[in-house]
Parts: structure tokens; C-alpha cells; sequence
């Protein structure tokens, strides 16, 4: 179980990006946070990640602090920051450099397959298109076989086929050896296609507002009424959070 | 005198320009698309050659006086002579080894201090200032303390061109390690690398770019000081055929010895440059138009 409790984190320059910000989430549990830009979702999930620490509070991760990066965390940045310098199966193979060569060399192509990446395994990042990279940096995350994953928009630069491919694979790998996972998300129906729960949070500072459990069965059809009904429940209460009209938050999505 | 002084100093210049305008062209080469491959590396001889041409043709003609400044033909012809009686060899041989053992002394202190000091914060506030203070005592001025704590043999001549590697090398090491993209040591720090990972697998190849440039420079200034080093009493090298030139009066030998190093030079910064570019394939990189 992963524990937030009481966090604070002021930025050096003073900006207050999170303030009590409470949250608990079950192992294996997939949780999905939403909210407007610049609400401190990142700053969130690099706190839990163990990269940065925060200004007042606890993390734990069962029961022991996170107060540095640890194993069995993972992290998907919001950017695909490859290194220019390897190419994307040795980027891949980054998080799993203590495995033997012929156990990473299998399990690095059993990821970028997963990612629909098997092609480009020998290519420079420089060769790779936004969302490629994207996904090449999913695949370092997922190498390593994390406890707990935290991905920050993974699939923000996807177009909607292959976002909805990726979604699938995320939820198959779940179901392999079922990881936390953390996901933020700017899309409404991703969050309620793949997540157990939904945190809406607000901005000014970075708090949680809301927390929605989608009364819904998987597998999920995003064109179900009830996912509809969902959709439109969490597209309200995110116009609230965000203190934006409805309308203009409805056109984003 | 003064024009054929000028004449000398803008064949140098051209020959200066060529080498530089060369090897930049070089890494836009990796995939050539022109009609005529190589055929832009050949511009580069269009200027010392043509020099050379107008020069040997302006004195054979009798417009200009080659005794003070010699013709290319003469040049070519000392050169000759001092390789058929393998003098020449043993001068080149000698200056290469005091270039390479002071490059090699130099990128390796000045490759391990400057990590040392580009990653740690505390290493950088103990040594930084002592070696910006000494980087701008001219390494001319050890000469005399080299000679009286190494005698004036090989050892003082290779520390001394080892000084003048180690500051540039030093100097972007630690400056662009600093400079390495934040979001890249992040990731590092995700998957837990230990401080010398860190600096091998990240900061380095980061830093190879400017790294290579700064070799590039360090190795200039070991040609640069393996003269000065000669020039402090050597029975052998280039630098003292350039003196010998001089004392027996026979310019052609100087100029002989100032193409060899001109030649030398460019060479050893080719293979240099052809080596690293290898590394550097993964540059996404301006590529300048043809
Ligand atoms: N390194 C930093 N230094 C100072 N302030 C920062 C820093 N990083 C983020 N902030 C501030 O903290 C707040 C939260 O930023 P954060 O990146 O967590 O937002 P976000 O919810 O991830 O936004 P987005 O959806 O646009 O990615 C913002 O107001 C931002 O300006
Ligand atoms: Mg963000």
C-alpha cells in the first residue's frame, strides 16, 4: 500500500504546488489522477517516485518512507527523455542493467513488441516520431516489472488508435503481475477506461478535490451508457476543480 | 623582407583555414548525398596549392627574391633530402612520441579532475580555484622550474606539453558536465545508478560533443608546446630542426620543419576528429547546408 499523508511541497521559488494532500492507494489498484495544467500532478508523482522530497508530510510505500528512488518503483516522465546516445533497445534495456545479457537482450524485445516498437529496436531517438519515443520510454518503465508504476501522461502524444491499442497492453500487463499504478491523464475517457478509482485535483494551491469511483465492469465499453453518464459526471466536476466553464474544459477532452 | 615575411605568415593562415574548414565539413559527410562524393574535400587543397603555384612561379619568373623565403620546390627538396638520410624520420618520431605520451598525461588528469570537479560539488570548491589560478600562469614560465626539478630531458618536455593539454580539457569537462540536461541525470536517478554510473553512463556521453572539441583544442596545444619544449635544448625533433635551420642559415630546413609540423598537425587532429565522429553518429545535429 502506498500512503500520501499530510504533503506539502513548496518549490524553492516559493510556488506552493501541493498543499495536504492526502491519498492512499490499495496494492494493485489503478488510480488515475485529473486535473488542469499546472495543478502539481507531476510534482505528485516525482514526490512518490522519490525524487524529489517533499516540504511537510509522509510517503510510504508499505509501511517503509520513500525518501529516495527505490526498485520497485517506476516512473514514466511526462517527456520520453531517452538518452540521444543509445539506441532504443539500449535505452530500453537501461532499467535492467544488473540482468544478465541474454535475459535483458529477451525481456528489452518482449517489451518494445509490446509497444509495437519491435522495429525500431536498433534505431537512434532521434529517428523516432513523439509518440514512438513515448512509448520506447513506457517500455524502460516497464523492463524492470515495477511494483508500483507511476506514469505521468504516458500517452498524451498518441493518436487515438494507438492510444486505445496502448491502453489494452497496459491493462494486459497489469493483469500479469498486477502492479500499483498511478496514471496521470489530461483524458477523461482513458481515466475512466483503465482506472479503479479517479482523483480530480485543483490547482493554488495543488490539492485533491475530488475522488470518483466509476461504478463500472471490465472490461470497460467506452460507449456504454454508464460510461457516458461517468464521462460526463467527471467532466463536471473537473470544470469545478479547475474553475474553468464546463464548456471550455469539454472542448479540451 | 616584410613581403616575403607576410607571404610566409598568409600561407600559414591558408593552411590554418584549410584544416579548419575540412574538418568541419566532416561529420555532414556521414551519409553523403552530393553528385560527386569527396569532391568538396578537395576544395580544401585549392588554397595552400594555388599559393604554393603563384609563389614558385613568382620567383622562377624573377618578381620575387627565394632566398629568404624558399620556393615550395625547394622546401620539398630539403624535405626529401632529410628523409633519404632518415634524419627526417628520426625528428618526426621524436616529436610525435613527446605529443603523444604529454596528450595522453594530459586528457587522462585532465579527464579525471575535470568529472571529479564537474560532479562534485565539494571537489570542485577544493581544486577549482588552485587550478584557475595556475591555468593562467603561461606554461612557458614553468620552463625554468620543469628544468630544475626534471633536468632538460624527455620527462620536463612531455609535463610541460602535458600542462598545456590538461587545461582546456579541464576546463569543458567540468563546465559541461554541469551543464547536462537535468532531466537526463533524472532518469539515472530513477533507476538508482550508483555516482559511477552516473558519470560513465550518463555524463560522459553527454559531454562527449564538447569533449571531443575540447581534445581537439588540447591536442593544437601540444603541438603548440612540443616547439617550446624542443626549443629548451633537444638533440632531436622538429622544433630542433627548426633551430638547427636557423643557426646554419638554411631557411629552406625551417620551412621544412614548419610543413612537417603544419602536416603533422592536421593529420593527427583528422584521425581525431574521424575517430570520435564515430561515437557521435547519434548527434541530432544542425547539418550545414552544402
Ligand atoms: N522545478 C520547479 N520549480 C518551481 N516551480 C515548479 C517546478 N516544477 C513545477 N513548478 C510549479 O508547480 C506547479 C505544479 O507543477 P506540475 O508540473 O506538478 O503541474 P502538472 O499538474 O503536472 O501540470 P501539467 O498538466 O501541465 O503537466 C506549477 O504551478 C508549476 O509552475
Ligand atoms: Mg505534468
Amino acid at each position: 500500500m502506498l500512503s500520501v499523508a499530510q504533503v506539502d511541497k513548496r518549490y524553492p521559488n516559493g510556488v506552493l504546488a501541493l498543499a495536504g494532500l492526502n491519498l492512499t492507494v490499495a496494492a494493485g489498484e489503478i488510480l488515475a489522477v485529473v486535473g488542469g495544467s499546472g495543478c502539481g500532478k507531476s510534482t505528485l508523482l516525482r514526490l512518490i517516485a522519490g525524487l524529489d522530497s517533499p516540504t511537510a508530510g509522509r510517503i510510504a510505500l508499505d509501511g517503509t518512507p520513500v525518501t529516495a528512488p527505490r526498485a520497485e518503483i517506476g516512473l514514466v516522465f511526462q517527456e520520453p527523455r531517452l538518452m540521444p546516445w543509445l539506441t532504443i533497445d539500449q535505452n530500453v534495456a537501461f532499467g535492467i542493467r544488473h540482468l544478465p545479457a541474454d535475459e535483458r537482450t529477451r525481456r528489452v524485445s518482449e517489451c518494445l513488441a509490446r509497444v509495437g516498437l519491435a522495429s525500431r529496436s536498433g534505431h537512434w531517438p532521434r529517428e523516432l516520431s513523439g509518440g514512438q519515443a513515448q512509448r520506447a520510454a513506457l517500455a524502460r518503465a516497464l523492463v524492470g516489472r515495477p511494483k508500483v508504476l507511476l506514469l505521468d501522461e504516458p500517452f498524451s502524444s498518441l493518436d487515438a488508435l494507438t492510444r486505445g491499442d496502448l491502453q489494452e497492453h497496459l491493462l494486459d500487463l497489469w493483469g500479469d503481475d498486477q502492479p500499483t499504478m498511478i496514471l496521470v491523464t489530461h483524458d477523461i475517457e482513458e481515466a475512466l477506461f483503465l482506472a479503479d478509482r479517479v482523483v480530480v485535483m485543483q490547482p493554488d494551491p495543488g490539492r485533491i478535490r475530488t475522488e470518483f469511483v466509476p461504478p463500472l465492469a471490465r472490461p470497460r465499453d467506452r460507449t456504454d451508457p454508464d460510461f457516458l453518464r461517468c464521462k460526463r459526471r467527471l467532466l463536471a466536476d473537473l470544470g469545478h476543480a479547475s474553475g474553468f466553464s464546463r464548456q471550455r474544459v469539454a472542448a479540451t477532452v | 623582407m616584410s613581403a616575403h615575411a607576410e607571404t610566409a605568415s598568409a600561407c600559414g593562415a591558408a593552411l590554418a583555414a584549410a584544416s579548419v574548414k575540412e574538418t568541419e565539413a566532416s561529420p555532414g559527410h556521414a551519409w553523403p548525398h552530393t553528385a560527386w562524393p569527396g569532391g568538396n574535400r578537395l576544395i580544401g587543397f585549392i588554397l595552400p596549392l594555388g599559393l604554393a603555384l603563384a609563389w614558385e612561379a613568382a620567383v622562377a619568373v624573377h618578381w620575387a627574391d627565394g632566398r629568404l623565403l624558399p620556393t615550395p620546390s625547394r622546401i620539398l627538396a630539403a624535405l626529401a633530402t632529410l628523409a633519404q638520410s632518415g634524419e627526417l624520420a628520426g625528428h618526426v618520431l621524436a616529436t610525435l612520441q613527446r605529443v603523444a605520451l604529454g596528450f595522453a598525461f594530459g586528457v587522462a588528469a585532465g579527464t579525471v579532475l575535470g568529472a571529479v570537479s564537474g560532479y562534485w560539488t565539494l571537489a570542485r570548491q577544493l581544486i577549482d580555484p588552485t587550478l584557475q589560478a595556475l591555468r593562467n600562469i603561461p606554461s612557458i614560465a614553468w620552463v625554468p622550474m620543469f628544468i630544475l626539478w626534471f633536468g632538460i630531458f624527455e620527462t620536463s618536455k612531455v609535463i610541460l606539453i602535458a600542462v598545456g593539454v590538461f587545461f582546456p580539457i579541464y576546463l569543458s569537462l567540468s563546465a559541461s558536465i554541469r551543464g547536462v540536461d537535468r532531466k537526463l541525470v533524472e532518469v539515472g536517478r530513477i533507476f538508482r545508478f550508483s555516482h559511477r554510473e552516473m558519470i560513465t553512463r550518463i555524463l560522459l556521453p553527454a559531454t562527449l560533443p564538447s569533449y571531443v572539441v575540447a581534445l581537439r583544442s588540447g591536442l593544437g596545444l601540444g603541438w603548440m608546446f612540443v616547439v617550446a619544449a624542443e626549443f629548451m635544448g633537444a638533440e632531436d625533433g622538429l622544433g630542433f630542426l627548426l633551430i638547427d635551420g636557423q643557426q646554419t642559415g638554411r631557411p629552406a630546413v625551417i620551412l621544412a620543419s614548419i610543413t612537417s609540423f603544419a602536416v603533422l598537425g592536421k593529420l593527427t587532429d583528422w584521425l581525431l576528429a574521424s575517430v570520435s565522429a564515430r561515437f557521435l553518429t547519434w548527434q541530432d545535429s544542425f547539418k550545414p547546408a552544402e
